[in-house]
C-alpha cells in the first residue's frame, strides 16, 4: 500500500462523496456545489495518470464553464424549494435497482479479466506530441476541426434558443 | 562568497543536510521540505496584504494630494495590522434564513484559488514551488475556479442585491478570461513551452516590448479578472453596496479582502513572468542568483503601481461598456494578435537560425501596425457619432 | 505497485452508475443533465486508465484525444441542453419533467 494507492483511495472518496451528493441532496444548489466537488476529484485522478494537460482542460471546462452553466440555470428557473416539490419520481426504487444490477454485473466482468500491468516510466513529450497529433492530417486532424465546428453550432444554437422573444 | 551568491539554493540544500542528518527517511525529508515550501508561499502571499494595503492607499492619497493614513506608526505603514485587530473584533453574523453550509464554506473557497497560483511562479532559475510544464494553463484554470467561489458567495447570503451582484461577477469574470487566454497563447507561441519557467528564460527580450497590444489587453483583462477600479462594480459602494460581500463581516469579510489582494499580487507576478522578463535583469541574475527574489518584487511592485495609478485615475465604466468593451474591442483585437504572432512564429522556419531580435522586430511592426489600424477605425466610428443627425437636432435644441 | 488498470475501472463503474441512478429517477430536468455529466466523467476515466496502462507505451495518444473531444461534446450538450431547460421553463414555468407532457397520448 503505497503512497499512490492512499491517494487513489482519497481522491476515489472525494470523487464518489461528490455523486453521491449530487443524486440524494434534496436542494439543486448543494447537488451543483457536490458536482464541482466531484469534478476536481476527477480532475486528481487525470493527475494520477499522467494526463496533466487533460486535468487542466477538466478544471477550466467542468468546472470553470459547465457548473457555472448549471448554476445559472438553477438560478433562472427557481421553483421555491417547496416542501411538496419531490425530488424524486416514482420510479427511483426500479432505477436503483438497475443501477445496482448493472454496477454488480460490470464489477464482476471486470474482476474476472487478467489486466496487462502498466509501464512504470512515462515517455516525455507527450503535450508536444498530442499537439502535433491535433494538426496532422494523418492522426487526428479531422476530429479536431469536427469538434470546433460542433462547437460553433452548439453556441449559435444555445444563443437562439433561450432567445429573449 | 558563492554561498551569499547562490543564497537562496545554499539555504535549501544545507536544511535538507541538516534533516538528512537528524536520520529521517528520504519520504520524510521530502515531506517537509514540500510542506516548509508552502508554508513559506503563504506567508509571502499574505504578506502581500499586509504591505500592500497600506500602499495603495498612501499612494492614491499622495495622488489626490492629501496625505493619507499616517496614524499607525510612521508613516502609516502598519495600516494593514490595525484593519485586522479590527476586523477579528467584529461580530460575526449570519441572516437568518441564509444557507448556513454555503455561507460559511464561501470564504473558504475564495481565498484558496487565489493561493494556489503561487506554486508555479518562479522567484529565480532554481526557486519555484513546482515546475509544471503546464504551468500557464494551471494558472487559468485556477482563474476559472475563483467564479464558483464568488457565486456561491452571492448566492449563500439570500440578498437580492447580493444575488445580482453574483451574476454580474459571472458576466464580468467569464468576458475577461478569453482576452487573457489569447494573450497567453500569443506569449506560449513565441516561447514554445508552458511552464512558467521556459517562459522567463526564453524572453532574451521582454515580451511586453515586442507585443505592447497583448500586453496591455492582458493588464486589462487581469485588472478585471481582480475586481479592481476602474471596472470594480461589483463591490463599489455607490454601485452595488459592496455586491456578493454584502452579509460578510468580521474575518469572513477579511478572507474575501485578502483573497482580493492576494489575487491582485499574484496577478503583478504573472504579468512581469509573462511580459517584463520575471526575474530576468540584464545579466544580473547570473552574476548574483540571490537578488532575483528582489527583481521579481520590484517588478510586481511596479505592475502594481501601474493598478494603483489606474484606480485613482479614471471614473468607474458602466456594466454593459464594461462586458461590451470584452467582446465586441478586446476579444477580436487579441485574435488578430494571436494570428499576427503565429504568422511570425511560424513562417520563417524553413531558414532554421532567425535571430530573436529579428523577429522581435517584426512582431513589434505588426503590432504598431494594428495600433494605428485600431485608432483609424475608432475615429471613423466616432466621426460617424458625431456626424448622427439626432444628436444635431439636440445639440441644436440646447443652444 | 502502482495501481492497477482494474482500480480505476471499478470505480469509474460506480461513478457510471451513480450518474444512471440520478439521471433516472430525478424529477427535475437540471439534476437529470447533471447525472449525464457524471456519466460522461465516468466515460473519461475509463479511456484515459486505459491509455495510461496499454497506449503509452506504444506511443499512441488516441486515449487523451478521445478524452478531449468528450469533454468538448460534453461542454456542447450541456449548453444547448440547458439552454432547451430555461426556454421551456419560460413558456411552461416549470423544470419537472413529468409535467412536460404535451406530446404523449
Amino acid at each position: 500500500m503505497n503512497a499512490t494507492q492512499v491517494i487513489f483511495i482519497i481522491l476515489s472518496a472525494v470523487a464518489l462523496i461528490g455523486a453521491l451528493g449530487v443524486v440524494v441532496s434534496r436542494n439543486l444548489f448543494h447537488a451543483a456545489i457536490f458536482l464541482v466537488l466531484s469534478f476536481v476529484g476527477v480532475a486528481g485522478y487525470y493527475v494520477l495518470l499522467e494526463a496533466e494537460f487533460l486535468a487542466m482542460i477538466q478544471i477550466l471546462v467542468y468546472v470553470g464553464a459547465i457548473s457555472i452553466l448549471i448554476i445559472f440555470a438553477i438560478m433562472l428557473s427557481r421553483r421555491l424549494m417547496s416542501p411538496e416539490f419531490k425530488a424524486r419520481n416514482e420510479q427511483w426504487l426500479w432505477a436503483l435497482v438497475a443501477a445496482a444490477a448493472l454496477f454488480v454485473v460490470l464489477v464482476v466482468v471486470l474482476l474476472q479479466v487478467n489486466w496487462p500491468v502498466a509501464q512504470a516510466n512515462v515517455p516525455d513529450g507527450t503535450l508536444v506530441e498530442l499537439g502535433k497529433a491535433m494538426v496532422n492530417p494523418d492522426q487526428y486532424l479531422l476530429v479536431f476541426e469536427v469538434a470546433s465546428v460542433l462547437l460553433l453550432v452548439a453556441l449559435v444554437g444555445a444563443v437562439v434558443i433561450a432567445r429573449e422573444r | 562568497m558563492e554561498f551569499i551568491l547562490n543564497f537562496w539554493v545554499e539555504l535549501g540544500a544545507w536544511a535538507q543536510g541538516l534533516l538528512y542528518g537528524w536520520g529521517l527517511p528520504e519520504w520524510a525529508v521530502n515531506l517537509i521540505s514540500d510542506i516548509v515550501g508552502v508554508l513559506i508561499l503563504v506567508v509571502i502571499g499574505i504578506m502581500a496584504v499586509l504591505i500592500f494595503t497600506p500602499m495603495e492607499r498612501k499612494v492614491i492619497a499622495r495622488m489626490q494630494d492629501r496625505p493619507g493614513p499616517n496614524r499607525v506608526w510612521p508613516y502609516g505603514l502598519l495600516q494593514a495590522l490595525a484593519d485586522a485587530i479590527k476586523m477579528l473584533t467584529k461580530e460575526d453574523v449570519i441572516p437568518t434564513r441564509a444557507d448556513r453550509a454555503l455561507h460559511m464554506l464561501a470564504p473558504l473557497i475564495v481565498a484558496i484559488p487565489a493561493l494556489l497560483v503561487y506554486a508555479v511562479l518562479p522567484w529565480g532559475p532554481n526557486i519555484i514551488g513546482k515546475d509544471l510544464n503546464i504551468g500557464v494553463l494551471f494558472i487559468v484554470a485556477i482563474a476559472s475556479f475563483h467564479v464558483i467561489a464568488l457565486i456561491v458567495a452571492g448566492w449563500g447570503s439570500n440578498n437580492k442585491y447580493s444575488l445580482l451582484s453574483a451574476f454580474r461577477v459571472v458576466n464580468q469574470l467569464m468576458a475577461y478570461e478569453i482576452p487573457m487566454v489569447f494573450c497567453i497563447l500569443s506569449v506560449v507561441l513565441f516561447s514554445k513551452t508552458m511552464s512558467t519557467q521556459g517562459i522567463v528564460e526564453a524572453q532574451t527580450i521582454p515580451y511586453f516590448v515586442i507585443m505592447p497590444v497583448a500586453g496591455m489587453i492582458f493588464l486589462i483583462s487581469a485588472m478585471a479578472e481582480a475586481n479592481r477600479s476602474p471596472v470594480d462594480l461589483l463591490e463599489a459602494d455607490s454601485e452595488m453596496v459592496a455586491g456578493y460581500m454584502i452579509e460578510y463581516s468580521g474575518m469572513k469579510f477579511a478572507m474575501f479582502f485578502i483573497a482580493e489582494y492576494v489575487n491582485m499580487f499574484a496577478a503583478a507576478i504573472i504579468i512581469s513572468t509573462l511580459f517584463l522578463g520575471g526575474y530576468k535583469f540584464f545579466g544580473l541574475e547570473n552574476a548574483a542568483p540571490v537578488l532575483t527574489p528582489v527583481i521579481v518584487f520590484a517588478k510586481s511592485a511596479f505592475v502594481i503601481f501601474c493598478m494603483l495609478w489606474f484606480r485613482a485615475t479614471f471614473p468607474r465604466v458602466r456594466f454593459d461598456h464594461l462586458v461590451g468593451f470584452a467582446w465586441k474591442f478586446m476579444v477580436p483585437l487579441a485574435m488578430v494578435n494571436l494570428l499576427l504572432s503565429a504568422l511570425v512564429v511560424k513562417i520563417p522556419v524553413g531558414s532554421a537560425n532567425v535571430e530573436p531580435w529579428v523577429q522581435g522586430g517584426v512582431m513589434l511592426l505588426s503590432n504598431l501596425i494594428i495600433i494605428a489600424v485600431t485608432i483609424f477605425i475608432l475615429n471613423r466610428a466616432a466621426r460617424k457619432i458625431e456626424d448622427a443627425p439626432a444628436l444635431k437636432r439636440i445639440v441644436a435644441v440646447e443652444r | 505497485m502502482q495501481v492497477p488498470l482494474s482500480w480505476y475501472l471499478v470505480v469509474a463503474a460506480a461513478l457510471f452508475c451513480i450518474g444512471l441512478y440520478g439521471a433516472l429517477s430525478r424529477r427535475n430536468a437540471v439534476a437529470i443533465l447533471m447525472g449525464v455529466e457524471l456519466m460522461l466523467n465516468a466515460v473519461n476515466i475509463n479511456l484515459l486508465a486505459f491509455w495510461r496502462h496499454v497506449e503509452i507505451v506504444r506511443g499512441m495518444l488516441s486515449g487523451q484525444v478521445f478524452a478531449m473531444i468528450v469533454i468538448t461534446v460534453a461542454a456542447a450538450e450541456a449548453a444547448v441542453g440547458l439552454a432547451l431547460v430555461i426556454a421551456v421553463y419560460r413558456s411552461r414555468r416549470t423544470v419537472n419533467v413529468e409535467e412536460v407532457d404535451l406530446m404523449k397520448l
